[in-house]
């Protein structure tokens, strides 16, 4: 979906930029969120992407360009558009000092619903993100995937147009991001937007439906995650990882093994569309690694060929 | 609450209030599971009053009262004792309690991420401080008017009145946390609170100054409260208590508009 394709975007930026005072952390981007879409920014640390969700959810003033979400003005009508959106924040800030369930009370309370509207909605949430039997508890000994699954029931607490989710998945275990990823995805599937930003590049392709990558304070690259590998990568990569020190002695015998080869710290990325292919080439040229993989592309070496360096460095 | 009405109406539009109450409930709950901590405040000036008033008031006997008669000292000290509770509840509750959330439980960002705005959170911590602090008010009210430590029917408005203190103080001191960078810094808190506490007349009338030194602790906010008070309750009213009340009322709206500008500042940045 291109931006001219959605007559009225549920998030519009123009030439956005975020400066706090001399340092620059979004420069004059672009993008437009359409309703039902799920949207990524991809990047790594530092690249603009929490500043840019902080504009989204009203709570960061623009410094220059153009934001519209639903329709509205932040600075005019940040309350109003604050009413709307559910906020998943980077670092959670559940409040400690309530149990599970009145933080999700408490918290609807806020969005100005009834007591009664509010525990009707926080029971049916903590079913959905299966907390049920935690209700009672205080906050601090969940574990952080309930911490986590607890902030998203919270930011769906007032049935939001738009959820920003502000990597949603960091910091947890496999197990965990697999049930949160299954929560997101049924909401997904129920039409709520998404929006969210992360630097692994497997939430990206799960998640979203199209993405932009973000590098320093700018965005590089826009698309699905399909279109971004096949615009950016090669079908197929094959990891060849020496043993310590012959690496450095490989000059000039790595070319021409891939349509392109990425020589980093620890390996040899080979791009081509035949893998194995390039790995018997390899072998054929008396090159010894210790371990070959032959793999899919991902968005990692998307983002590895756009910036010359990995994602989460 | 008239003070925090008419605080609604002086504080920017933009910066909020009209959701504080939503704040107030927010530390209901909490209270609601712990509400025996909440008892503590009420104790403060009853032991005070047991150890001062009546131990070393026994020791001093009687002592010139606001009319010029004789009065037993704990009669003297127990409205001070009143301000002073009113004015260390609202401190503690606006400065620890508000300096945790806002820099370690990141809970006013969870606040400004739903329709609530800084307005909103300035006038809800300072609403319930007073609320919190009104409650030791009535309390304290209560036991020294069983003790017959009360001489007048004015002393009905000393709960409005400790009422406004807490106000003042919650409002200033909730304004000083949103400057504090770590917890040493609130020695400095301590630094101010603890000669206010010994020197504001609340022990000795300030009449035992030098005249120089008298009109420095008369402009001094404790002294307001206590004077307030005490002529409240031992029925001593004149012009001056137009003043004190001028003056704590100014003091809590200056506060309010520093705390909704800072949290602005700080938050949504």
């Amino acid at each position: 979906m291109t931006p001219d394709e959605s007559p009225t975007p549920l998030i519009h930026a123009r030439g956005l930029t975020k400066k706090f005072g001399e340092f620059t952390a979004v420069d004059a981007v672009d993008f437009d969120v359409a309703s039902g879409e799920s949207f990524g920014f991809l990047g790594p640390n530092g690249a603009g992407k929490t500043s840019t969700m902080r504009m989204v959810g009203c709570v960061s003033p623009v410094t220059a360009g153009t934001l519209r979400i639903l329709g509205l003005d932040p600075n005019v009508d940040g309350p109003r558009i604050r009413g709307r959106l559910g906020v998943v924040p980077q670092q959670d800030t559940l409040d400690t000092e309530l149990s599970v369930r009145d933080n999700l009370v408490i918290y609807a309370r806020y969005f100005g619903m009834s007591h009664a509207e509010a525990r009707t909605k926080a029971d049916a949430l903590l079913e959905f993100v299966q907390l049920a039997e935690r209700a009672k508890d205080k906050v601090e000994p969940l574990s952080g995937g309930m911490k986590r699954r607890l902030t998203i029931a919270r930011a769906l607490i007032n049935d939001p147009s738009i959820l920003l989710l502000d990597e949603p998945t960091t910091g947890l275990d496999p197990q965990a991001r697999h049930l949160l990823w299954d929560r997101l995805y049924r909401l997904k599937q129920q039409g709520v937007t998404l929006v969210l930003t992360t630097h692994y590049m497997d939430e990206a392709e799960q998640l979203c439906d199209r993405l932009v990558v973000m590098d320093k304070a700018r965005i590089v690259a826009e698309g699905s995650p399909l279109q971004l590998i096949e615009r950016y990568s090669t079908r197929e990569v094959t990891e060849l990882r020496f043993a310590v020190g012959v690496q450095e002695t490989l000059d000039g015998q790595l070319e021409g093994l891939g349509e392109r080869i990425e020589r980093l710290p620890d390996r040899v990325l080979v791009y081509s569309n035949d893998g194995e292919a390039a790995a018997a080439a390899a072998n054929q040229r008396g090159l010894r690694p210790e371990t070959v993989l032959v793999r899919r592309s991902s968005l990692e070496d998307v983002f590895l060929r756009l910036t010359g360096r990995s994602l989460v460095d | 609450m008239t003070a925090l009405l008419a605080a609604q109406r002086v504080l920017p539009i933009g910066l909020g209030g009209r959701r504080a109450w939503l704040l107030i409930e927010r530390n209901l709950f909490v209270y609601r599971s712990g509400w025996l901590v909440l008892l503590s405040g009420f104790f403060e000036p009853l032991f005070y009053l047991l150890s001062i008033g009546f131990g070393i008031g026994g020791m001093v006997g009687d002592v010139p009262g606001p009319n010029g008669e004789l009065i037993p000292y704990a009669v003297f000290v127990a409205p001070a004792l009143l301000a002073t509770a009113s004015m260390n509840g609202a401190i503690a509750e606006s400065t620890f309690n508000v300096f945790f959330k806002l820099n370690y439980a990141k809970t006013y960002d969870a606040v400004l991420s739903t329709p609530m705005a800084p307005g909103d959170v300035a006038l809800g911590e300072i609403g319930w401080a007073v609320i919190r602090s009104s409650l030791y008010a009535i309390g304290f009210m209560v036991v020294i008017l069983v003790m017959q430590l009360v001489q007048s029917p004015w002393a009905v408005f000393a709960i409005p009145a400790a009422m406004l203190m807490s106000f003042a103080f919650a409002a200033v001191g909730m304004a000083a946390t949103t400057f504090m960078r770590s917890w040493q810094d609130f020695d400095l808190i301590n630094i101010v609170i603890m000669p206010l506490f010994l020197f504001s007349g609340t022990f000795f009338p300030i009449t035992s100054y030098p005249p120089a030194l008298q009109l420095v602790v008369a402009l001094t906010p404790l002294y307001q409260g206590v004077d307030l008070l005490r002529s409240l309750i031992l029925g001593h009213i004149d012009a001056t208590l137009l003043f004190h009340v001028v003056y704590l009322v100014v003091m809590g709206l200056a506060g309010l508009a520093v705390v909704a500008r800072r949290l602005d500042r700080l938050l949504l940045k």
